[in-house]
């Protein structure tokens, strides 16, 4: 296949097949719930829907609330761009590619805050407060795991530590990186996206402002980011580079298909713990990757 | 065999940062439970040779002990006494989990350098037994309640227990037989106790017990 092609058949993976998580996540939900729910292409119709209609600006607003969800969303998908899909590869790999992609998460999250506090909503200040104080552990968890891989496998690239086996620590860094993709992406523990109370939400009180094109935007970019935790989650924990390409492609996608209806489990049978608990949860996420690189360094990673 | 033994002390090293990171004393109390058992299946494993009925026995003597026996006693204080059973920590749930991390990352690091014998420098028994011990530690210094403070006593006593288990050739766990008998006579006389501090305090804050006077 030509590198034209294999790039554009990422492409369509990573922001064609993102908004589908959303939906079984919702269809898992609904089934233990014993509900029918709503259909699992649900995201593509409100995605379509939104790009339609025009957006209301408010007259404070600076530039600043438009550039906000543009700058998250290419954020992520830069960072999407750079994760290795199995087989299919990444569009650039180098040397410490992962602090890069680790960065451009974080500068996601910048903008995200920024165009959630350009309207001067308090309510919209206190979730980006708190998402921001999240992320403070959730990234000491990642770069905690992101160590560990690399001391494993001996390799500074995401595509070389991804496709090596995460050795005996693999347990503890599949279940670290589980907690940190439930807070990052606001999943149940720490957030409820079905909440309507504004005191208590997190990543939705924080686009409470944003409509059409741009809360499309922010809804794409939330569901890219999903699959790439998922993503990277399965790549840490299953050695796909040593397998042939149809079976580690097959396996990347049973993996992701198995965290997606993971989550759903999580929120179907967990209720979001208190505010004064999450730190708890948190610092459990990072003291797991801890042990993870605990175990890649005694159990005679390269 | 190292390899399995080396992943139940990891267990029981997990299984210590749960005690310190839980809020609820019957989550405690099951923790300390899952933990005996794990320990009381660890002789099991040692052994290279035919299997002593000595030591089976003594297998059996801990599992029921510490996974049943010891347990129950202290979930049934726990409903007779009618205790809150959320745990009141003087010292944090993050900070306790932390200190714990830090303790146990400490002594597997630092074992390295303890002159030990070769065929138990590649098990994790000492470093395991110096980060149960550390637990148990904190758990006594930084709860509140008795019945918390007594589960930290039987993490303390799980890592004694851990060194014993480094000369279970030549003295087969006697001096840890001794130390389990103590214990629960230790528990007995407790679970009585804390029936009494419940009575004439309303309450299990062993705080209270400093401003007794004659």
């Amino acid at each position: 296949m030509s590198e034209i092609g294999l790039a554009l058949l990422r492409a369509a993976v990573w922001l064609g097949l993102a908004p589908l998580l959303p939906g079984l996540i919702n269809k898992v939900k609904a089934w233990v719930a014993g509900r029918c729910g709503p259909p699992v292409l649900q995201l593509y119709y409100d995605l379509a829907r939104l790009w339609r209609k025009g957006a209301v600006l408010s007259t404070l607003a600076s530039p600043g609330f438009v550039f906000g969800p543009a700058v998250a969303w290419l954020a992520v998908a830069a960072a999407a761009a750079l994760m290795p899909l199995g087989p299919l590869g990444a569009v650039a790999g180098f040397r410490g590619d992962v602090v890069l992609v680790i960065y451009l998460l974080a500068l996601a999250r910048f903008a995200t805050a920024w165009g959630a506090m350009e309207t001067g909503s308090a309510f919209e200040g206190m979730g980006a407060a708190r998402e921001v104080s999240f992320a403070v552990l959730a990234e000491a968890a990642v770069i905690t795991g992101v160590l560990a891989l690399c001391v494993q496998s001996g390799r500074l690239t995401l595509a070389g530590m991804l496709g090596e086996s995460a050795g005996p620590g693999a347990a503890l860094l599949g279940a670290g990186l589980f907690i940190v993709l439930l807070a990052e992406n606001c999943r149940v523990p720490f957030d409820d996206p079905n909440t309507h109370l504004e005191l208590t939400m997190v990543h939705e009180v924080m686009v409470l402002d944003h409509s059409g094109p741009l809360l499309a935007a922010v809804l794409h970019g939330a569901a890219v980011k999903l699959l790439f935790f998922a993503v990277l989650l399965v790549q840490a924990v299953l050695p796909l580079g040593h397998w042939p390409a149809g079976t580690a492609l097959a396996a990347l996608a049973a993996g992701v298909l198995v965290v997606t209806v993971g989550v759903g489990l999580v929120e179907a049978l967990l209720a979001r713990v208190a505010f004064r608990r999450v730190p708890l949860l948190l610092t459990s996420a990072w003291v797991l990757c801890v042990f993870a690189l605990l175990v890649a360094w005694k159990g005679g990673g390269r | 065999m190292t390899g399995l033994l080396n992943v139940l002390v990891g267990v029981v090293m997990g299984l210590n940062l749960v005690a310190l990171a839980g809020g609820r004393l019957p989550l405690l109390i099951r923790t300390v439970a899952v933990q005996g058992v794990v320990l009381g299946l660890m002789p099991l494993i040692l052994e290279h040779g035919a299997l002593d009925w000595k030591l089976a026995a003594v297998a059996v003597a801990t599992v029921a002990g510490k996974g049943l026996l010891i347990p129950s006693l202290l979930l049934r204080a726990l409903r007779v006494a009618r205790i809150d059973r959320e745990v009141e920590p003087l010292l944090g749930f993050v900070p306790s989990l932390l200190l714990g991390a830090l303790g146990t990352l400490a002594a597997v690091g630092l074992t390295e350098f303890l002159p030990l014998r070769p065929e138990h420098a590649a098990t994790l028994l000492v470093p395991g037994a110096l980060a149960s011990v550390l637990t148990g530690f904190i758990l006594l210094a930084g709860r509140v309640k008795a019945l918390s403070q007594v589960c930290g006593y039987l993490v303390l006593e799980n890592g004694i227990y851990l060194f014993g288990l480094l000369l279970l050739g030549s003295t087969p766990l006697l001096v840890e037989s001794g130390i389990l008998l103590d214990v629960t006579v230790g528990v007995f006389v407790i679970g009585i106790i804390v029936d009494r501090i419940q009575r004439t305090f309303d309450s299990l804050d062993t705080r209270r017990l400093t401003v007794l006077r004659e």
